[in-house]
Parts: C-alpha cells; structure tokens; sequence
C-alpha cells in the first residue's frame, strides 16, 4: 500500500502558500490550514530582484 | 574581491549598535531662534523631505501662514500667503536642522523648542511643544486662537517648562519610552501614559518653579488636557537616536521617514543625506463626526521617525486600545507588529511588548527586506483636512510608497557600482 493512502486515514495538517483562496478551500471543510503569505522575492520584478541578487555574496 | 554581503552586515551591525546604544535625554527648552542649526528669523522649517511653496498640501500652507503672523511677518492670513510666495522666506525640511515637528511641523524661530541630547552619541535634536487637539497650527488652523495659544506657549508655557527642567535635571526619555510602552502606549498615536508619566515626574519642580500660581496651574491644565502631549518628546528622541547612525557606509538600514503632505522621503544611513520620495499616500481608518475620506488631506508628519526607531506603529501590539482610534483589531494590531520583524533587523533592546512575551520592538528597517518581501512599514497616524485652516479629521493606518525603497535600493547599487564592489 502506498504510504500516501496512510496520510489520508490520518487527521491532516495542512500548511498553504501563496494564494490564500486554496486555504480558504481547506478551512471551509472543516481541516486545520495555517496560511504563510509567501510571495516571490520583490514581488517577482526582475529588476528589483536582480538588483538584490547583486548585493548577496557569490 | 570584498565580500558585499558581509560588508553591509558589518555596516548595519554598527548601525543597530549605535540605535540600540542611543539615550535620548531631555535637557532644555530653547526657542527656536537660540536652539536649532540655521534657524534665521525668516525662516520657517516643516515637516518631511524639502518642498516648494507651490507644491505644498493645503495644511502644510496653512500652519505656514500661521507661523507668519505668529512671527508679526505677516498682519493677516492673505498677507502671510503673499509673503510665503514671495521667495523671502526659506523654507527647510526640519529633519536637515536636527528637528522634527508632528503633522506640517511648522517651526520658526520664536517657538519655544524641546531640547533632547543622545547622551550616549553627544548629538541634538528638537521639536516644537504640542499645542493640543482642535484647531492646531500643525493641522493647518491659523486664526486668531490658534496664535494667541501659540504666544501663551512662547511666554509662559515654555519658560516654565525650562525652569522646571533645570530644577530636576535631564530626563530619560529612553526609560520614559520603554515604561509607555508596557503602559499600553505606542509613542505615535497613543501618548496617553506617557503623557502621565511625564506630568507626575514634573508637576512638583514646575510647582517649585519661581513663576505665577495661575502660571503654574495654567501650565498643569495645559499638559493634562492633551493625551498627545509627550508625542513631540517621543519624536525628538526618535531622531537623535538615528541620526547617530547617519552615514555608515554600506549600511541598509533606514534613518528617516517623513512626509509633507505631498511626499514621503526616507533616507538611508549608507546613503547619506540624500532623500528618496514619492507621492504620500491617504491614510485608511475612521473618521470624525462629519468628516469623511474626501475631506482628507494625504499623509503628513514627521511623527514616523516613531516608526523608523522601532515604537510607533511597531509597537501596535502593545497598544490594542488604539484599534477604537484606527480600526481593526486588537489581534490586527499584533499582526502588524509581528510583521514588522519581516523587515527589520533586532529586536529592541529597551522597548518590549507585554502581549508578545516582552519581545523587543522590531527595530533597524532595511531597505533589502521592504523591497525582497514586499512588506511596508505601518504607521498609525493622525488625518489633517486637506483644506488649511479646519483641523484633524480622523486617524488611521498608512504604509509609504513603496517607490522610495526601490529607488533607494536602486541608489545603493549604483554606489557600490562605482567602487567596483557590485
């Protein structure tokens, strides 16, 4: 038996990123869901990431 | 080749030592003219980054206008506007004469002036007192009440306050801020113990003072009846604790954010004295009785040097009461702080929230971690009318643009950039 057919029979604790409607889906039956705002770095603007990237050591 | 990354660690290690080391300490009261770098006696100073006449919020013109016929420059309100677009007065961005002022932060050069000395760095800063709630000459009033409380200030209330000073001795704002802070304040929008703590520290030595019974009592009344009293100590205090760690190479870390009714500007201590704005934002929370979002004028103040110094609005979580004044949540308020961590880089020292097991304030804003995680800054503030001359309107939460850490960021790269470095 594959061993994600156990996680199902199993109280589930689920962890959401990014968009918070995928937590709302969880919550609204009834499974614990912590929702982490993640975004991408800068908001995924390449220039302001890459301005970042250059101030990281290589 | 240097190591970038751990040159900037290096650069705001030292910065975060030198804010977390600062003392802010209340010395004197001055006036204006006496007390702050280049002060002249046609020179008005306001709050925020630098701006033109043509330029300025409706608040920001009216407490000008104000402080001309304050001054005896102007005999009335159209004369003063006259006068203020002539090009006789210098205008100046406080901040750059070691001062701050709440909302327009209109200072000139008879006021009666908070004198604060970082004890620990040997720098100054100052601030005008605050005039109370109502029609104020910092949102923009100027008629004829609004002057006559700003003369009794200049001969009774500033005086008296400095001789009380001189009979107690320096005080520590510093252990004054932390003690507001586990009382429920936040040192921006919520004063009110502070306020106390400050008249039951004073009321005795302005007693003992040499002037008038009505003087005294005068001055009592005055304290009491204004919960935001010790804001324009908070602030000071803020800003001669960053401003020693001013112009450490390398450094990230954000020094001043201001706003003028027109723009925000922050500055950054790697970055010298350069101001980086764009355009302020409205403030979002409630209103007075019959005001509403139309009547607002946009964000103006130098009150978040609070913020920027890790109280204020960082420290919403140990003030939930203020939620009855901005709106949300006591649990908002807790969020807000807590997301603040995200973007700063200690935890105060000094300034610890009760409500989240006394862990230090997030302090030490850096540039690099508003722009990565896409978190601003929360300042709780006050709302001014956007015409000059009405009053507050409302209060309410505000981030800054998020346009001046971009450019900011953008800025430090070219630096590094012509030494090679990036």
């Amino acid at each position: 038996m594959l061993k994600v057919n156990e996680l199902f029979k199993e109280e589930l604790k689920v962890i959401n990123m990014g968009l918070r409607s995928f937590a709302n889906d969880v919550k609204s039956q009834d499974v614990p869901v912590i929702h982490v705002d993640w975004r991408p770095v800068a908001g995924g603007n390449k220039k302001l990431s890459s301005l970042l990237s250059r101030l990281k050591s290589k | 080749m240097a190591n970038i990354e751990q040159l900037i660690e290096q650069a705001n290690k030292k910065a975060l030592e030198i804010i977390q080391n600062g003392q802010p300490t209340l010395v004197d009261v001055s006036t204006a003219g006496e007390a702050i770098p280049g002060m002249t006696k046609k020179s008005i100073f306001h709050a925020g980054p630098p701006c033109k006449w043509e330029n300025m919020s409706g608040p920001l013109k009216g407490a000008i206008m104000g402080a001309l016929v304050y001054e005896g420059l102007a005999k009335d309100a159209e004369e003063a506007e006259k006068l203020a677009a002539s090009g006789e007065i210098e205008f100046g961005s406080c901040h750059e004469h070691s001062s701050v002022g709440p909302m327009a932060g209109v200072t000139s050069y008879s006021m009666p002036v908070w004198v604060l000395q970082n004890k620990a760095y040997g720098n100054y800063s100052y601030c005008n007192m605050n005039e109370g709630l109502g029609k104020a000459l910092r949102f923009g009033a100027f008629g004829p009440e609004v002057i006559e409380r700003l003369k009794w200030m200049e001969k009774v209330l500033g005086p008296v306050v400095k001789e009380a000073i001189k009979l107690h001795g320096p005080y520590d704002l510093k252990t004054m801020i932390a003690q507001m802070i586990q009382m429920g304040d936040e040192g921006h929008n919520r004063n009110k113990a502070g306020t106390s703590l400050f008249i039951r520290e004073f009321a005795p030595y302005i007693v003992e003072t040499s002037f008038s019974q009505k003087d005294k009592v005068d001055v009592l009344k005055f304290m009491n009846g204004n919960d935001h009293f010790v804001l324009n100590l908070t602030m000071p205090a803020a800003k001669c604790t960053l401003e020693a760690a001013k112009g450490i190479k390398y450094s990230t870390i954000v020094y001043t954010m201001s706003r003028n009714g027109t723009e925000f500007g922050i500055r950054v201590s790697g970055l010298g004295d350069r101001w980086f704005t764009a355009q302020a934002n409205y403030i979002k929370g409630l209103y007075f009785p019959g005001f509403s979002e139309k009547d607002a004028n946009r964000d103006i103040g130098d009150s978040c040097i609070t913020e920027t110094c890790g109280y204020g609005g960082f420290a919403m979580a140990a003030a939930p009461a203020i939620v009855l004044f901005v709106g949300g949540t006591p649990k908002d308020a807790i969020n807000y702080s807590t997301s603040m961590y995200e973007i700063t880089t200690e935890e105060n020292k000094m300034y610890n929230i009760p409500a989240l097991n006394f862990r230090g304030t997030p302090t030490g804003i850096d540039i690099r971690k508003v722009v990565e995680t896409g978190i601003l800054p929360i300042i709780n503030t006050g709302m001014a009318h956007k015409d000059p001359g009405v009053g507050q309107v409302g209060a309410g939460l505000v981030n800054p643009p998020m346009k001046c850490f971009e450019d900011a960021l953008e800025a430090f790269v070219e630096e590094l950039e012509k030494e090679g470095l990036a």
